[in-house]
């Protein structure tokens, strides 16, 4: 059975001890729509081949005052970190005392998302906190509404070459199951420059669920690199929404790397809300063990000559399950959108699952999109012609999975993330 | 260093090689001719080791050992190296660190360490101009994208580099410009030596021009139906294979 009773006691105390405002409204909201919704059941068609809700049959801990060791951030520092504004969340709560803001307040700005809802960015906190809902409706999107608390502001100013912001998301999950809901609003501002990258860590060997919502706004001339690198421990669960909206013309460049965890869901949404956005998006899951990642993504064109492309690729082995949902969404003002969606998978075992569903809505007449999506096997032939030169079979399947992998990991662009996610990569496969 | 006995071996249930024998000793050169479809590639694939060859009877004796028992990578450990007919292209893996996994897999099996950086590029540069091979080909992915013709002075690169005691090459010379063809059978001839044995599949007397063989042998229909001296090559050349298939088939039966 499913244990939620106790997040209305969190809500009524967040509401009850915070401050009024924008925030503790949309606490409101959040809270009506999870009590309305329920957790996502896989009965809904958006949760079919992810049953989230078997997550929900124990009670986990909402310790947001949980602390870490320095030793344990410098752990997973990722490289380049002497260069990045390095940005820490413990069990969802955004820690500035462990954080590092090494721009100046010219190119970015860190706030306390309370804070930003109270003072000059009142307006903008108002306008685009939230803006997520509209898409994605559902249990889960709505009780990280409904208890958001200890939130992040970003305001991303610096033009001349991207700022680069490292978020560390830390679950303390050592004195017990640990749910952190992380949100986030993130405003890259007119012609502003970022390079954005996340990375997960469970701590402790008990059972963690991050439930996360981070928004992003980008306006005119902004450009914005996003990185999600998921390799946490087996016990690490997470969805993961990610909510980019293009108001002016600009341009968007997202890989998700998902090597290790739980049960995944990925929610990544672009919405093409200006006219003339340019847009990429990049994914790869190569999954072993009982590892579960659902891919969910939407390309949704609202406005005329935008152009997207979209490639996702995958491995499932052992008894892993993949799923890729990719939506494209063309509306009647969107004429002239070039959208293109490719999904390669490879099966590696009999046990593991591979479902891919592509969705394309088409609503205006003079557009080009185009999907595929396939799913097989590592090419005996190439196998055989390694191995016919004295290379070992494990070694060979190695060599075809990087040679898989390669084409995701050049789209990460800084050097220092490349190599680190090639370095983890490799190792996860020779596993 | 080889000795096949009465190989058979099928193909999705269906037999193709039916009773093969050959002995190749050290240093020899043979060549295999025949009419397409008669078998040679399968026997070159059985004696790789690819598994979807079933050997239903028979033996093989490789520099010592029972090389039906090895498994692919440790034949080619051993010193057996395959020339591809058709060279496999490998997106995405990179020929140069390809063939410094194949080198040093090899040295770790036979208990050697492994080439250091500049042993490595060293030799590399040596085997390149030793076939005549181009920098920018190794450079790339694995035959992606190569000329035919690029693609097989690759595997002879590759033979260079990995030092076999026994060559088999399948077809090497087809699709081959003349010039390439001169360089490539230079190339192997270079690399002839008496500890060397090479098993040439060929449809063509121009390659045995270059390379002259010891042995010539026919095979048809899954069987050596004759065998010979250089010579045999000539002849063929001149009346073709039927003066031999047409005297198997009769004692056929067909
Ligand atoms: N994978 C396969 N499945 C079914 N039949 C096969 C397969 N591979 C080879 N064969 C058959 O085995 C026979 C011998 O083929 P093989 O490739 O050994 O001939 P070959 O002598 O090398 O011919 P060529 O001179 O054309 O290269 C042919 O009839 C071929 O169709
Ligand atoms: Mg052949």
């Amino acid at each position: 059975m499913e244990s939620t009773a106790y997040f209305k006691d969190q809500f009524e105390q967040l509401q009850q001890t915070g401050p009024q405002g924008t925030i503790a409204g949309l606490r409101k909201e959040g809270f009506e729509d999870f009590n309305g919704r329920g957790l996502p059941s896989f009965r809904d068609e958006e949760w079919k081949y992810t049953n989230i809700s078997t997550l929900f049959q124990q009670e986990y801990n909402l310790d947001g005052e949980a602390g870490i060791e320095p030793s344990e951030l410098d752990a997973i520092r990722l490289p380049g970190h002497e260069q990045a504004n390095e940005l820490v969340f413990v069990n969802g709560i955004f820690k500035a005392e462990y954080s590092c803001i090494r721009s100046g307040a010219n190119e970015l700005i860190v706030m306390p998302l309370q804070q930003a809802a109270e003072g000059e960015y009142k307006t903008l906190v108002e306008t685009h906190l939230n803006q997520s809902a509209a898409y994605i409706k559902d249990g889960l999107q709505a009780l990280n509404t409904a208890l958001i608390y200890g939130g992040l502001f970003i305001h991303v100013l610096k033009k001349q070459e991207p700022v680069q912001v490292y978020v560390y998301h830390i679950l303390e999950a050592a004195a017990g199951p640990v749910l952190a809901q992380p949100r986030s609003l993130i405003y890259a501002d007119k012609g502003a420059q970022l390079q954005l990258t996340e990375s997960y860590t469970t701590i402790g060997n008990a059972d963690s669920l991050n439930n996360q919502v981070m928004e992003v706004v980008v306006e005119e001339n902004a450009y914005v690199e996003y990185y999600k690198l998921q390799n946490d421990n087996s016990n690490a669960s997470q969805v993961s929404t990610s909510h980019i909206r293009q108001i002016g013309r600009s341009y968007v460049h997202t890989v998700s790397i998902a090597l290790n965890g739980g049960m995944v869901r990925n929610n990544m949404n672009l919405v093409l809300d200006a006219e003339g956005n340019e847009s990429h998006m990049y994914g790869l899951y190569l999954l072993k063990g009982k590892t579960h990642v659902d891919n969910h993504t939407l390309i949704d064109n609202r406005k005329p000559n935008c152009f997207s492309n979209q490639l996702y690729k995958g491995i499932a082995d052992d008894s892993a399950t993949a799923v890729f949902n990719g939506r494209i969404m063309v509306q009647p003002d969107a004429q002239k959108t070039n959208a293109y969606q490719a999904n390669k998978n490879i099966l590696r075992s009999d046990l593991a699952t591979i479902n891919a569903k592509p969705q394309l809505e088409i609503f205006a007449d003079d557009v080009k999109c185009s999907h595929g999506c396939t799913v097989g096997q590592l090419d005996e032939e190439a196998l055989f012609y390694l191995r016919a030169r004295g290379i070992s079979k494990e070694k060979a399947e190695v060599m075809l999975l990087q040679a898989f992998a390669a084409d995701i990991l050049v789209q990460i662009k800084p050097k220092a993330l490349r190599e680190h996610a090639e370095k983890l990569i490799d190792k996860h496969l020779s596993l | 260093m080889l000795s096949i006995k009465n190989i058979h071996a099928n193909i999705a249930g269906k037999e193709i090689l039916k009773g093969i024998n050959l002995d190749i000793k050290a240093g020899e050169v043979h060549a295999i001719m025949g009419p397409n479809g008669s078998g040679k590639s399968t026997l070159a694939s059985v004696l790789a080791g690819r598994e979807e060859f079933e050997v239903t009877e028979g033996e093989v004796e490789f520099a010592g050992k029972d090389l039906l028992e090895l498994s692919t990578e440790d034949r080619a450990r051993e010193g057996l190296f395959l020339a591809f007919q058709y060279p496999v292209e490998i997106p995405g893996v990179s020929t140069t660190n390809f063939i410094k996994a194949a080198v040093n897999e090899k040295r770790k099996y036979l208990g050697q360490e492994p080439l250091d950086a500049v042993s490595f590029l060293k030799k590399m540069k040596e085997k390149m101009a030793l076939v005549e091979i181009d920098q920018s080909l190794l450079s790339r992915s694995i035959n992606e994208g190569f000329s035919g013709g690029e693609k097989k002075r690759n595997e002879v690169f590759q033979m260079a580099m990995l030092e076999p005691k026994l060559a088999i090459m399948d077809e090497t010379d087809s699709g081959l410009d003349i010039d390439a063809l001169r360089i490539v059978a230079n190339g192997i001839n270079k690399l002839r030596s008496p500890e060397r044995s090479i098993l040439l599949i060929t449809h063509y007397q121009r390659l045995l021009d270059y390379i002259q063989p010891d042995y010539v042998h026919v095979l048809y229909k899954g069987r050596i139906v004759r065998s010979g001296q250089k010579e045999l090559a000539l002849e063929l050349e001149e009346k073709g294979y039927d003066f031999i298939t047409d005297e198997v088939d009769l004692s056929l039966g067909l």
